[in-house]
């Protein structure tokens, strides 16, 4: 957004709570690597040149690329000044911040929709013994006590952990809520190059049926796994972890309660997936690549066990430790505009907030499935911008 | 949406239960329902239940008559069989639950249903209820449900309307999740 406005010489600061990539550099585990390959980390005019592109991003590699850009873009960021309120002013917005006030007649929302991890209501009734960590807290498995961990959540996040802890050699049991599974690598090419080259990622919030629905639709179950493997939950009960159903609930007496859904679970998950292979297939017969890739094929379906266990000691000292790898939410305490709906959230129409002035971007869906990649931000901001710049104009004094 | 594809009719009116979702998202507080029954003994196990106010859109309702349920026990544990066991009622309300939405789910999709036919089978271990064995639980130890749908639709976008209909269910979700129950003396 920042070179966007530069562009229009739309005169702007970008205020920035700690440094660039602040998330990255504190909020997230070691190993994490970015999820979409390097060549589809396309920023306006700044893409990757380097010898791996369809390897994925280490987390210092992704700190390093977004400062590079920033500074490839001289943006005008402000660092260490955190923003304590915005709230509508005479001329505009006054933005309070730790390091004094500003009054601008625009704002962008770009704080990002994984500020806070969520933590079910159940994890007040985790017995005393037990360690807990969020994904914002989880680095590595050597923070761990020894022992039996029970990771909570099977998106992108929760798969990646459970993973790499039980190979640590702490047993791991995975609770599974609502997923997406996807294979990283689809008829010899990665899912984002389908996905990017079918049109998928490019999908607008105002083309698909449901916005409110597709914008609560969690993320692909997909980690950026330096051989390009995929890593859905039948390779993690390969390697030994043990799947049960969605934490329910937690009794008095120290036993987590599993949902019994855990098979229609993996059944939705499995239906989904295979819906948008279908759709690959048809893109690639329809443009001509049936050729020129590997033939079509489905995955296994997920393996469940026969019954799976619907309850678990966890106060009998085999879980020492819980990961609540159960999403995030954004932190709008800033905010002080009237513009959340019941459930917190902004309200927009593509990023347009419903207070003339406000923009919000880097929220799933905000104007296209791609929205929250970083290769979505720069088509998003060229709209916003537009849509700011015309604003500024039929507003000037 | 439904109204325009109106070719398939399995005698659901999505377009009433768009409009009422809609309707709710914005007035959250009519969505708070509460279901009723009530139960009176009658002799030895047999009791006979009915069914017929319940609360909802902000007022109190009713059903267009009232519903009655006998239940009771089989002859083979000493009883005179005059109604379904509890528990067949439990698979009943299930069974029912997921083909009203298998129904629902198929209008909203466009896919015409001409048979759907279920049979379930809930596995008990007696000893839980009879406090023979205290390890072994009173209720089911699994249940498993079995579907015959013809309909138009590939088998892959059945699979999907049986899934779709789990994961929408109330009574699937309240036999598969943990339910505070309060029970007392008046």
């Amino acid at each position: 957004m920042s070179r966007c406005l530069s562009e229009r010489s739309i005169d702007h600061v970008v205020l920035e709570r700690s440094e660039v990539a602040h998330t990255w550099r504190t909020e997230r585990w070691d190993s994490l690597r970015l999820l979409t390959p390097n060549w589809q980390s396309r920023r306006p005019g700044f893409g990757y040149r380097g010898p791996d592109p369809d390897g994925y991003r280490t987390l210092p590699e992704v700190i390093d690329f977004i400062t590079a850009y920033a500074q490839a873009i001289s943006a005008p960021v402000r660092p260490h000044t955190r923003v304590t309120s915005v709230r509508r002013a005479e001329a505009g917005y006054l933005v309070r911040t730790d390091q004094g006030d500003w009054s601008c007649r625009t704002v962008v929302i770009a704080s990002g929709a994984f500020n806070i991890a969520c933590v079910p209501g159940v994890a007040d009734h985790v017995p005393r013994s037990v360690t807990t960590f969020t994904t914002q807290q989880y680095r590595n498995p050597d923070q761990l006590p020894a022992g039996g961990v029970l990771v909570v959540g099977a998106s992108s996040s929760g798969t990646q952990i459970a993973n790499e802890i039980h190979r640590s050699g702490r047993p791991v049991t995975l609770s599974v809520g609502e997923h997406i599974r996807a294979p990283r690598m689809y008829r010899g090419k990665d899912l984002e190059w389908w996905m990017d080259a079918a049109g998928i990622l490019d999908e607008r919030y105002d083309q698909v049926d449901d916005i409110g629905r597709a914008r609560r639709v969690p993320s692909l179950q997909l980690a950026g796994t330096p051989d390009r493997s995929t890593l859905d939950l039948n390779a993690l009960t390969g390697i030994g972890v043990r799947l049960v159903g969605r934490l329910a609930g937690i009794t008095g007496s120290g036993k987590a309660q599993f949902a019994g859904s855990l098979r229609n679970i993996c059944a939705l998950s499995d239906l989904k997936m295979n819906r948008l292979l279908n759709l690959i297939d048809e893109w690639a017969q329809t443009n001509g690549f049936d050729r020129m890739v590997e033939p079509s094929h489905r995955l296994p379906p997920t393996a469940v066990e026969e019954a799976p266990p619907l309850a678990l000691d966890i106060a009998n000292g085999e879980i020492r430790t819980i990961i609540w790898a159960t999403g995030y939410r954004p932190d709008y305490s800033w905010l002080e505009l009237p513009v959340f709906d019941r459930k917190g959230m902004v309200r927009h129409d593509g990023g347009v907030v419903s207070f003339q002035g406000v923009y919000l971007m880097g929220v799933p869906f905000a104007r296209r499935r791609k929205s929250t990649l970083i290769d979505g931000a720069g088509d998003d901001a060229r709209d916003l911008s537009d849509h700011l710049a015309l604003y500024l104009r039929q507003n000037s004094a | 949406m439904a109204e325009a594809s109106s070719s398939t009719n399995n005698g659901v009116n999505v377009a009433a239960l768009i409009e009422a979702r809609e309707a709710l998202t914005k007035a959250p507080a009519a969505a708070q329902f509460k279901w009723r029954a009530a139960c009176e003994w009658k002799d030895g196990t047999h009791s006979h239940s009915t069914v017929e106010g319940f609360y909802g859109l902000g007022q109190e309702q009713h059903h267009k008559k009232t519903f009655t349920f006998d239940a009771d026990h089989p002859e083979l544990f000493a009883s005179e069989d005059k109604g379904a066991t509890p528990v067949e009622y439990v698979l009943v309300g299930l069974a029912s639950c997921l083909t009203a939405g298998i129904a629902a789910v198929a209008q909203y999709r466009n896919i015409q249903l001409r048979s759907v036919t279920a049979t379930l089978e809930g596995d008990m271990d007696i000893q839980g209820i009879l406090g023979i064995d205290d390890e072994v639980r009173n209720g089911f130890g699994g249940i498993k449900v079995t579907y015959k749908i013809d309909a138009d639709a590939k088998r892959e976008d059945i699979e999907a309307l049986v899934a779709q209909s789990q994961k929408r269910s109330a009574v699937y979700d309240i036999v598969t999740n943990p339910t505070n129950v309060t029970v007392v003396v008046d």
